[in-house]
């Protein structure tokens, strides 16, 4: 080695610890927060372990898997009318909304179609849990930003929707209603005339919410411009439903999918937002409960009579086979993927649930945000403990 | 002097026992309405509930059941804990909400210390309450209460200043810092040589009362400044790990606060104790006063509880961007007007 090099390499090392006596100067000693399993703000056993300097967020995991009830393998040992019972319970706030990708599937593994009628109530309650389920979710945005009074707004009014549900199906959470070739029960008498009412006043509530949330300058200071998710970046990690939406991607598979259920007979408009920041989700979303409202009074009007139940052996045995079906549900895309072996009980299913992948963004957005914004962000991303574990 | 001009006259010790104990009702009278009126009915019916019901005629018993309820529970201490610190707080709190009543005059007669200092003592023992809330957080042993109680001591420094610099325009308006002829000063004052109503400083010095009530919102941790105990992130704050008694005691502080600083504004802006129409140095004052005090703080802290149940949270650097380049700057011009226009008249 000759003099010159070695005394470049002198002084680069010399540089080098000069910089590294600087950053150890100026460094402040970080904290890890767990922001959960127990906390306020995940409504649920979400753990996020938070890497602080100071308030800052230097890096954030999500930990997933508390609430995990093994699904999935449940449905092995269960018949497929039975299976029905469990995947209800993975979003519990649209719990209606879970049936029918299921369903859907085992139709087309059966070859059968629901005939008309079933179609149509099928999609008007597919509408109204997702009503339920995101009409909560514009309350509690308000809430984890420290507004108290508009979640119990939003638990009023849910209130009327979940007892519309509960008026067809008997449950008012886990209706259970969706069969393979139709639908159990027809519309009880006087359900229609209710249900437009309901949606009169779902609708004024989110008059009430765009004035009370979206019109307020707190609400905008806290929301616009936090949490940004490119179109690309949402994409590449799987986002899906309102929160790839808000990034101005327009995709939204009640009209792109187009299976099984009757939204491309419906006159509707799919809502996107450009800037994909915690504002832009929650304005999407209150747009999108508008959208099922128009939805659901249109099914109301134009519900064709009919049976609600295709032929069917009384004991089902799906042919062997396997097929994939999704839908847009209130939190996103969900997909069943079943193979059947031909036997009573499906052989394998693999769930694809929407709040996964939403929470799977988590180490990449929150990066270098401020604590009530890992907040704002967790909240505007809306999952359901549910949906992430299965 | 006595605490009413009465008759008789009182040795020194009676009065000091009868002033301890109207401080302690001024303190916790004022607490007690607020947490009822406000805080359990007035919030459920915005948010579309009843409220307690069960215990007492409208729930009016409540707030026995809830601090019955809070003096059963067990003297917890997390194990790290620096005890003496994390004992100390609440009473630290607390010492600096028993201290800010003093300067409150109710009538002409009836107050508990009559000083010419007392605006400046009000400010300065308002601002105790931040080490206990500092002690508190650094106490407990735990993140969540550290965050909080710096993010509160943060917050509480800062708006410190405008507090103070919104009282200034009234001082210079009334010529003085003795409260006391504050509220003599708006009961003789006449608007444009008209003394009907006297002169409440809420007229001249509007800008001054909404950067005190903007102030004393985020002296009191409320919606929407109340970062330092947001409880969908950090839980409750400096609160996390207090339990029975001792959360009763910050509790308590919290809303007596809020009813002193209310009262505080009234006698600033809208004329503490005296009633338009009647001749200020009456003795009738003495019996009347504190009511007509009572009814004007319920007034300006009807304003802060709607705020409260309204607003969503501001982040911890937007609350100190609104005090430093808002509601300072605000504040300063208020006082340079103000005190141009008490040389021009």
């Amino acid at each position: 080695m000759n003099t010159e090099a070695s005394a470049q390499q002198l002084s680069y090392i010399e540089n080098q610890a000069s910089d590294a006596r600087v950053n150890i100067e100026l460094e402040t000693e970080g904290m890890t927060l767990n922001l959960g399993p127990q906390h306020p703000a995940t409504h649920g056993t979400l753990r996020i372990i938070v890497r602080l300097d100071g308030e800052q967020v230097v890096s954030a995991e999500p930990v997933m898997g508390y609430m995990h009830r093994g699904y999935e393998k449940l449905t092995e040992v269960r018949t497929y009318p039975q299976v029905t019972t469990l995947v209800n319970r993975i979003d519990w706030l649209g719990s209606f909304a879970n049936e029918v990708p299921f369903i859907l599937a085992a139709e087309r593994l059966m070859e059968v179609e629901a005939p008309a009628r079933a179609q149509w109530i099928r999609t008007a309650l597919f509408e109204l849990s997702r009503i339920a389920n995101v009409v909560l979710f514009l309350g509690d945005m308000a809430v984890q930003l420290g507004a108290t009074t508009p979640v119990f707004y939003a638990f009023r009014d849910r209130e009327f929707v979940l007892n519309q549900i509960e008026s067809v199906t008997g449950g008012r959470f886990h209706p259970n209603f969706d069969r393979i070739g139709g639908v159990k029960d027809d519309l009880p008498k006087g359900w229609i005339q209710e249900t437009k009412d309901v949606l009169v006043r779902i609708n004024s509530f989110c008059e009430e919410m765009e004035d009370l949330v979206v019109g307020n300058e707190i609400f905008q200071t806290r929301t616009r411009g936090i949490g940004i998710i490119p179109a690309d970046t949402g994409l590449a990690y799987g986002l899906s439903g309102a929160n790839i939406r808000s990034s101005g991607v327009d995709w939204d598979l009640r009209r792109d999918g187009g299976v099984g259920l009757i939204h491309d007979q419906l006159d509707w408009k799919v809502w996107t937002h450009p800037d994909g920041d915690s504002f832009a989700r929650y304005w999407v979303r209150l747009q999108e409960v508008r959208e099922s409202c128009k939805m659901v009074g249109q099914i109301l009007d134009g519900i064709p009579s009919g049976p609600i139940m295709a032929k069917v052996p009384r004991i089902i045995k799906v042919p062997p086979g396997e097929a994939y079906v999704e839908t847009e549900n209130p939190l996103g895309i969900m997909g069943y993927y079943i193979i059947s072996k031909g036997d009573l009980v499906p052989y394998r299913v693999k769930i694809r649930s929407a709040s996964f992948n939403n929470v799977s963004i988590t180490p990449w957005v929150l990066k270098g945000v401020y604590v009530p914004d890992v907040i704002s962000i967790l909240a505007s991303l809306y999952f359901i403990l549910g949906d992430i574990d299965r | 002097m006595t605490v009413f001009n009465l008759a008789i006259e009182l040795a020194y010790w009676q009065q000091t026992v009868i002033r301890s104990i109207l401080g302690l009702v001024a303190v916790l009278l004022p607490a007690g309405t607020l947490v009822y009126l406000y805080l359990f009915k007035m919030m459920s019916f915005m948010q579309s509930r009843l409220g307690p019901m069960e215990a007492g005629p409208y729930g009016s018993l409540q707030l026995l059941a809830e601090v019955g309820k809070f003096l059963q529970k067990e003297d917890l201490f997390p194990r790290a804990a620096d005890r003496v610190v994390f004992k100390a707080a609440p009473f630290v709190v607390l010492a600096s909400t028993f201290l800010l009543v003093l300067v409150l005059p109710a009538g002409p007669d009836a107050w508990f210390i009559n000083i010419d200092t007392g605006v400046f003592l009000a400010l300065a023992v308002s601002s105790i309450s931040v080490i206990g809330i500092l002690m508190a957080g650094w106490g407990s042993a735990s993140k969540y209460s550290l965050i909080g109680g710096l993010r509160a001591a943060g917050q509480l420094v800062a708006y410190e200043l405008p507090l103070v610099l919104a009282v200034m325009g009234v001082v210079i308006q009334a010529g003085t810092l003795n409260v006391q002829e504050i509220v003599l000063a708006q009961a003789n004052g006449e608007i444009f040589g008209w003394g009907g109503i006297g002169n409440p400083f809420l007229i001249t010095q509007f800008l001054g009362f909404v950067i005190f009530l903007i102030a004393i919102q985020a002296e009191l941790t409320q919606p929407p400044f109340d970062m330092p105990v947001a409880e969908s992130e950090i839980v409750t704050g400096y609160l996390t790990e207090y339990t029975g008694m001792r959360f009763l005691l910050f509790f308590i502080g919290e809303f007596a606060t809020a009813g002193i600083f209310s009262a505080l504004a009234a006698t600033f802006f809208l004329g503490g104790w005296y009633l338009p129409g009647l001749d200020p140095t009456s003795n009738l004052f003495n019996l009347i006063g504190p009511l007509v005090l009572v009814g004007k703080m319920l007034l300006v802290s009807f304003l802060i509880f709607w705020f409260r149940f309204t607003y969503p949270r501001f982040r911890e650097d937007q609350l100190q961007q609104l005090a430093w380049k808002v509601l300072v700057p605000l504040s300063l011009v208020n006082i340079v007007a103000t005190g141009v226009l008490k040389v021009a008249f």
